[in-house]
């Protein structure tokens, strides 16, 4: 059996002004990296607030790593929790050094794992200058050092790469798939979607305090019910000759000239098409699947409301 | 305790980064020095002793200028890090929260002591050496004078704490430090006087004035430092009251330990019910 790292059940949390998050139902299961995606304001940093057990639901239980944050008594299982907030400054006139030690001795880490974490996110030349005189990138990669003391289990990523340079965004990715391989469970807050495409095993998307749609990217696909585009290489001439018969096997041409053919079918008959081109021959040269990218899943979801 | 600790080092750490304990030792030895040198001067040559006097007009001074250093070090430690963010990632830690409370008053309390030994110490060293006259008597009026600033300093940090712990912004605290201060070192003292005119000591029992002075920690500092020995009372023109021994040493001290752990016991509880 599958265990859950994060399970949510009906987790509302409502203040005097205004309804952060309503009924959440949600968990995560062991090792896998969901993503949270929604507008700012979506009550994605609530979520992940709750979750921490800052702040305490109005309704509804949370179990995270089969504990309830509630219970300040067993403080200890935060040695297995790892975050990085979205805004976080730290003392301006202290070093890099100075601050891993701090964090890592609060977590129990022994020193010379902090300085290795901080050799990974690129940051030991930088070791001995203060704070304030780091980049926004190295302020995020120190961030990221610190929510990676103590072997943590659960990884909670706000706004993870903002401020990164295209390098250390991917080495950021690198360090994110060897945690997976360590089977770190990771909730990772982005408005990069592309990015994410690739490392994410489950998607929730959020809206208005509410989740929209939360499963893999394949389940996401099919429930958006957006088409599926194609586009097809034929050889020279032939784009008109087969485009009939394609529409007949329910496709719409959405773009065509005389070597290609852009066509939009139902993701379910994907098969079907597919086949059926196969059955052309020789006339079709090439054939690119074009998935619906997370960005169009979240433009869909995002503008519905909460159910 | 470990988790205090760590946290009380890195407060101290952060202090002697920025120089506040070299900035604060400064201060108030140029000011024990300048009382001590300057302020001394009319005593001219009576057989009065340096140190002592300078304790009379330091524990005059102190009144006004700890509890001010107290509470600019404390308004923002508990709202200045929430604004930063890094409460809200420390609170994620194998932490709780009267730990991090604690941590940072002993942390504080450190910082303080050292610059009081350092500041007064310095300057009553200087003291001692120039006025040949420093005895034993001297040596236990000024080290009961560091002892007492520092409970005077710690009372206000742990008040500083409480406003710190309850204000959602720092523009709101360091307002409400300054409102602190003006009360405590000024207002309460004017108050109890104006009462005292008005009631030409009809009702008003001099009993019940010094019990209401324990209301007020700066009081208490003063009713130790100017009444706590028989010689400096003489020097403070407080013999008559110190005379009648209307209420022991104790109390103030006691009125001190008060003032210093109840503001942070509820400080404590309220940070840990807060949301941040």
């Amino acid at each position: 059996m599958i265990k859950n790292s994060i399970i949510l059940e009906n987790v509302s949390k409502h203040y005097p002004s205004h309804k952060a998050v309503t009924d959440i139902n949600f968990s995560v299961p062991e090792g896998c990296l969901m993503a949270l995606v929604g507008h700012n304001g979506a009550g994605k940093t609530t979520l992940m607030k709750l979750i921490l057990g800052l702040v305490q639901p109005t309704t509804g239980s949370l179990s995270i790593l089969g504990h309830n944050p509630k219970d300040q008594a067993s403080v200890t299982y935060r040695n297995a929790i790892g975050f990085l907030p979205e805004n976080v400054s730290f003392d301006a006139n202290m070093t890099g050094k100075e601050l891993i030690a701090f964090y890592a001795s609060l977590k129990g880490e022994i020193k010379s794992r902090s300085l290795e974490l901080m050799d990974m996110v690129g940051l030991s030349a930088a070791l001995n200058r203060r704070y304030k005189t780091y980049s926004k990138g190295m302020k995020q990669r120190l961030g990221l050092a610190q929510a990676l003391l103590g072997k943590p289990r659960l990884l909670l990523l706000d706004e993870p790469t903002s401020g990164l340079d295209p390098a250390a965004r991917q080495h950021f990715y690198d360090i994110i798939r060897d945690l997976r391989k360590d089977g770190v469970t990771i909730l990772l807050c982005s408005h990069v979607l592309t990015e994410l495409e690739a490392q994410t095993d489950a998607v929730t998307v959020m809206n208005s305090g509410r989740v929209v749609a939360s499963g893999s990217l394949e389940d996401l696909r099919t429930q958006a019910g957006l088409p599926l585009s194609l586009r097809i290489t034929v050889q020279e001439g032939m784009s008109e000759k087969i485009a009939q018969p394609l529409q007949n096997q329910n496709a719409t041409i959405t773009n065509m000239n005389g070597r290609y053919l852009e066509i939009e079918c139902a993701p379910s008959s994907k098969m079907t098409m597919l086949r059926h081109l196969g059955e052309l021959g020789s006339i079709v040269e090439d054939i690119e699947l074009q998935n619906t990218s997370l960005d169009q899943l979240y433009a869909v979801f995002s503008d519905q409301r909460g159910q | 305790m470990k988790t205090i600790w760590i946290i009380a080092l890195k407060e101290l750490k952060d202090a002697l980064r920025n120089r506040w304990i070299i900035a604060a030792s400064c201060l108030l030895a140029v000011l024990a020095l300048s009382l001590a040198f300057v302020g001394t001067a009319p005593v001219g040559g009576a057989k009065i002793s340096t140190m002592q006097v300078t304790v009379v007009s330091l524990s005059s001074l102190s009144v006004f200028l700890v509890p001010l250093i107290s509470l600019m070090l404390s308004y923002d430690s508990i709202v200045g890090e929430v604004e930063r963010g890094s409460m809200l990632l420390l609170l994620t830690y194998p932490i709780n929260r009267w730990q991090i409370i604690f941590g940072k008053f002993l942390g504080h309390t450190l910082i303080l002591s050292i610059a009081t030994i350092l500041g007064y110490g310095a300057a009553g060293f200087l003291i001692g050496l120039s006025s040949n006259g420093a005895n034993i008597q001297d040596w236990l009026v000024f080290s009961s004078l560091i002892a007492s600033t520092v409970l005077l300093g710690s009372a206000f940090l742990s008040i500083g704490y409480l406003l710190s712990v309850c204000v959602k912004e720092r523009a709101t605290a360091i307002g409400l430090a300054v409102a602190v201060w003006l009360l405590f070192v000024l207002l309460f003292d004017m108050a109890v006087l104006g009462a005292l005119v008005v009631d030409q000591g009809e009702n008003l029992k001099s009993d019940f004035v010094n019990f209401l002075l324990l209301f007020n920690p700066a009081d208490s500092f003063r009713l130790l430092n100017l009444t706590g020995f028989d010689s400096t009372a003489a020097l403070s023109g407080m013999s008559s009251i110190a005379g009648r021994a209307v209420l022991p040493v104790q109390y103030a001290i006691i009125a001190l330990l008060g003032w210093i752990s109840l503001p942070l016991l509820l400080s404590g509880y309220l940070f840990s019910r807060r949301e941040i």
